[in-house]
């Protein structure tokens, strides 16, 4: 039977993260797995490192770690952190707080499930572009505010949503 | 032991300084209500059912979860503990699936009986139910997280008593589940199918999967020779379904009750045990003569099996090869006794009853399958034949006391015990030190093997030889145990694991019960069972007559030719998380 464990968990992550990402999480991994309870911070370093969490690497922690892999998964879905799905390339923040939210941030946000063809938490096939909306991002004067990789768009209508995702090629 | 003074509702009581504020009430004979607490495994206050009102304290707090202290005074019954209580389970009903009437556990529901017994007389909320598919994947058991309230029981099961973790929490807010990794089906997960959560599950959100359409079908069908076969732990529990006083015998009853229902032929799995305690000794005698593989481990259990293969697969070469005792069955049934009656092997349709859901994962296996026919069609739960009795309108308590039918309904008080724990590893002893000693040694009951602890161990003196054995029972246990093999630590020649805390008498498939009550469930049933072993005229294996027949006129001896195709099997090692397409 084809399984996942076939190749060593470690195989399967150089696959598909490549040798030099692999390394850095293990380096990471011995410098913390003798802590107690310092299994999220691995996770942490998981996330940063390889940009998701998924069955290959949940497997690698939880044999690593020597803990179940329900553990694993259970924190995995609990903190909005963690993600199981990779980022796009451009990773779009909406803000949903209030004072953007009452603004019409709902309505920019249908603009960009419907442009993109994805849902929140969700990447584009080309792995260009994620969606991820946000709680406040503490720029209420430019309401609604979304930001791309760290870029800063304000005063949104769902008309901007065209111009601002083609700068993006 | 420090001891406390605490008073719970103006009665005074003397307690250990590290009981919580239920057990201590407890001891005051006040029956706090409660919903996720499981005493000692879970323990975690999620529920907040078993509120109290503690003097000093401020807010309500769980009584589960709460430790008591000196001069402590407990109100459990004021307006504002029952109204919190009652709010809280009103909140847990919001968004519970209650189609109650088609519920499997109608009748039998905890969350049923603590609606009545808080008294919700309306349902105030509507919470928005988040409609879940039901995860039927797996041969043995099913999940409906519609109907699961997030105690938590069947998890804490899962990774603390048996070590399998194949479920966890899942999500967080209204989207908390309790489900495997990865959205997978049970069948792809760590899952050993013992339907241990089904016994802890107070609502319907776990059960086992359905057999009793199959057999109602197969029933009815001209063409089929429709055989039951009973194992030993369902005669000491099958009563309770109809309200016998636990630990009631009912071999009689339950004979009566198959051939009402329409079956062709009653046979014991008893008869089976024994057999299999003539291959199983006999492998061991060759395993300890030839050098073999050593410790030998027993292969009775299929949850056992399957825990072995996903997490010990170092271990597989030393498990027995013997099948289980219902799959020879169900081999010897469709090979022997069709010839014997003249039978096309492929008309026969054979029903195992048994105190277990890994017993129908372990018919599917392919290993199971001898010329594209399978040892046993379908595998009814105690729990699904009680359901049959009661659908088919039988009187059960009221029924005449029948035998099995022959060739394969005589058995001895070696095979009765195979349903509590250590009962496979005694039956064995009493067969194999009379082969080697090549006499009557006049010791039937092993005393030393007998009792519930987790773990046990032992040393035989046979022949000249010490024999140094151990028992585990759940499979948490079988860990702590096997652990210690790795390491060095311990030698044995014959372990017996038990996939179930108690053996099969606890297994998944039985009556349910409060599972905080189930420790006296467990000395009952245990009870009951070496009450049948005392009471039988014939109480080794090798002495039953109608084994003896068998191999002269079919098997020859043990381990033949005949005995390896028909009786014996092999096992492989399995992934925790298999590829899913």
């Amino acid at each position: 039977m084809a399984t996942v464990m076939e190749k060593s968990g470690e195989e399967k992550l150089i696959e598909k993260f490549g040798k030099e990402k692999v390394e850095k999480f293990k380096k990471a991994l011995e410098d913390l797995k003798s802590m107690p309870g310092s299994l999220i911070a691995v996770m942490n370093q998981a996330q940063e490192i390889f940009g998701y969490l998924p069955i290959e690497v949940q497997l690698y922690i939880s044999k690593e770690m020597n803990v179940p892999l329900t553990e694993v998964f259970g924190i995995a879905t609990f903190y909005s952190r963690f993600t199981l799905k990779p980022s796009g390339k451009y990773k779009i923040n909406l803000c949903m707080g209030t004072a953007c939210y009452v603004k019409g941030a709902a309505m920019v946000l249908e603009k960009i499930k419907e442009k993109l063809g994805i849902q929140v938490g969700e990447a584009t096939p080309d792995g260009k572009f994620s969606l991820e909306p946000t709680r406040c991002l503490g720029a209420c004067g430019l309401a609604p505010v979304m930001m791309i990789n760290g870029e800063v768009f304000g005063r949104l209508t769902p008309d901007d949503v065209d111009e601002i995702l083609s700068k993006f090629e | 032991m420090d001891k406390v003074r605490v008073t719970i509702d103006g009665i005074t009581v003397e307690v250990p300084s590290h009981y919580t504020v239920l057990e201590a009430a407890k001891e005051a004979g006040i029956d706090i209500p409660t919903l996720c607490y499981l005493k000692e495994i879970n323990q975690i206050g999620a529920c907040r059912i078993c509120l109290v009102e503690i003097e000093g304290v401020r807010n309500l707090q769980t009584s589960c979860t709460y430790p008591v202290f000196d001069g402590m005074k407990v109100y459990t019954n004021t307006p504002k503990v029952r109204e919190a209580r009652k709010l809280n389970l009103e909140l847990i009903l919001s968004n519970h699936d209650r189609s109650c009437l088609t519920c499997v556990r109608n009748t039998n529901c905890e969350l049923q009986s603590l609606s009545k017994r808080l008294g919700v007389d309306e349902i105030r909320f509507e919470g928005e139910n988040i409609k879940c598919p039901i995860d039927d994947g797996s041969p043995a058991v099913v999940r409906d997280p519609n109907k699961c309230v997030l105690c938590r029981r069947c998890v804490a099961v899962c990774s603390e008593v048996q070590n399998v973790f194949a479920i966890g929490m899942v999500n967080r807010g209204f989207k908390t589940m309790v489900a495997p990794s990865f959205g997978r089906s049970l069948k792809d997960s760590p899952c050993i199918s013992c339907g241990q959560c089904i016994m802890v599950c107070p609502v319907g959100a776990i059960y086992e999967k359905d057999h009793t359409k199959r057999v109602y079908e197969a029933l009815v069908d001209e063409k089929k020779y429709v055989v039951a076969q009973t194992a030993p732990a369902v005669r000491v529990a099958l009563g309770e379904e109809f309200g016998m006083p636990i630990g009631s015998i009912v071999t009689g009853k339950m004979a009566a009750a198959l051939r009402r229902m329409g079956f062709d032929a009653v046979f014991d799995t008893n008869f089976a045990a024994d057999l299999t305690i003539m291959e199983e000794g006999s492998e061991l005698l060759g395993r300890i003569k030839n050098g073999g593989k050593l410790p030998m481990i027993t292969s009775c259990s299929p949850g056992w099996i399957a825990f072995c293969e996903k997490y010990y697969p170092e271990f597989i070469d030393n498990l027995s090869t013997c099948k289980s005792p219902h799959m020879m069955m169900g081999a010897l049934v469709k090979s022997y006794f069709a010839e014997k009656k003249g039978l096309n092997p492929e008309d026969i349709y054979v029903v195992s009853i048994m105190p277990c859901t890994a017993k129908k994962l372990e018919i599917e296996r392919e290993e199971m399958i001898r010329d594209g026919m399978k040892d046993v069609d379908a595998v009814l739960t105690t729990r699904e034949l009680a359901r049959m009795i009661k659908e088919m309108g039988i009187d059960f308590v009221n029924l005449p006391d029948e035998e099995f039918d022959e060739p394969l309904g005589m058995s001895t008080g070696a095979g009765a015990i195979f349903g509590a724990t250590g009962g496979v590893m005694e039956a064995a002893l009493r067969t194999v030190a009379e082969i080697v000693e090549g006499r009557d040694i006049g010791k039937i009951d092993f005393e030393e093997v007998r009792g519930l602890e987790g773990v046990r161990e032992a040393t035989i003196r046979i022949d000249e030889m010490d024999i140094k054995i151990a028992i585990a029972n759940g499979t948490g246990n079988a860990k702590k145990l096997l652990d210690k093999v790795k390491a060095g630590e311990v030698e044995y020649h014959f372990i017996e694991v038990m996939g179930c805390p108690g053996g099969c008498i606890m297994g998944g498939g039985q009556p349910i019960h409060n599972p905080n009550e189930m420790e006296k469930v467990k000395q009952l049933r245990a009870k009951a069972i070496y009450e049948i072993d005392k009471n039988l005229p014939i109480r080794k294996s090798h002495e039953n007559l109608a084994i003896q027949k068998l191999y002269e006129e079919f098997l020859e001896h043990p381990l033949s030719e005949k005995s390896h195709h028909l009786l014996h099997t092999h096992y492989s090692k399995k992934e925790l998380y298999p590829l899913v397409k």
